[in-house]
């Protein structure tokens, strides 16, 4: 039923995301699978603070190994994790990220899409930046250290 | 030889030093003012790997990656 092949969980768009392409195919692909709860959660990029969207930096390959062991934890409970996320620019009122979570129970998928979607934002090796002017800024203060960090300091 | 490269919003050119562990390579940094400031807040991974000590011997070769703060979403 999972795990084939990560391009199948994990996708990774060039600019916003085709919110009803990714969100169709992945409820078209899993509601024959006996999940009893399909979660997605998407994220939208709001109008504020004077900025024209957002821009995304990704380093693809610590973002496998995360995510790997996402659906790692998520195969311990019988269910799977899904996410897609934009490269380069989104603007406003578009979406950059969609978290899935499908699970036969709803409990677990409740709970798991909570913990991956709150785990993906202070772990996952992405750098957002503020469209601003035509230029990115580095969205310094909204941004999380990684576990870890500071062993050269 | 190894390399070490500077992710997300450091805007800085790789590196190749030859050095042996990453106590050398924190010297290395902390003497450079483009990045000494980001060290606090940087993670380390060597070879696509986090870690989390530095006590860590290199081997020729080694890509040792440093990565800011996060925020994706």
């Amino acid at each position: 039923m999972i795990m084939d092949n990560r391009k199948d969980f994990l996708q990774l768009f060039d600019g916003s995301l085709p919110v009803e392409q990714i969100t169709n195919s992945w409820y078209d692909k899993y509601k024959n699978s006996n999940f009893g709860a399909i979660i997605t959660f998407v994220g939208v990029v709001r109008d504020e603070n004077k900025i024209d969207g957002l821009s995304f930096d990704i380093y693809e390959p610590i973002l496998n190994s995360w995510f790997d062991l996402w659906q790692k934890k998520a195969k311990e409970n019988n269910a799977i994790v899904l996410m897609a996320h934009s490269r380069g620019d989104v603007f406003n009122h578009e979406s950059s990220y969609i978290a899935g979570v499908c699970s036969p129970k709803r409990r677990v998928a409740l709970e798991l899409i909570d913990e991956f979607v709150e785990d993906f934002k202070a772990q996952a090796p992405i750098w957002k930046y503020d469209i601003i002017d035509n230029q990115r800024v580095y969205a310094k203060d909204r941004s999380t250290a990684i576990n870890g960090a500071g062993i050269l300091s | 030889m190894v390399i070490v490269e500077f992710l997300g919003p450091i805007n800085k050119d790789d590196m190749k030093l030859d050095i042996k562990n990453l106590s050398e390579l924190s010297e290395i940094l902390k003497n450079d003012k483009e990045i000494s400031s980001w060290l606090e807040t940087c993670a380390v991974a060597i070879n696509d790997t986090l870690i989390c000590t530095k006590d860590f011997d290199l081997t020729d070769g080694d890509k040792i990656s440093l990565l800011p703060p996060v925020c994706g979403g």
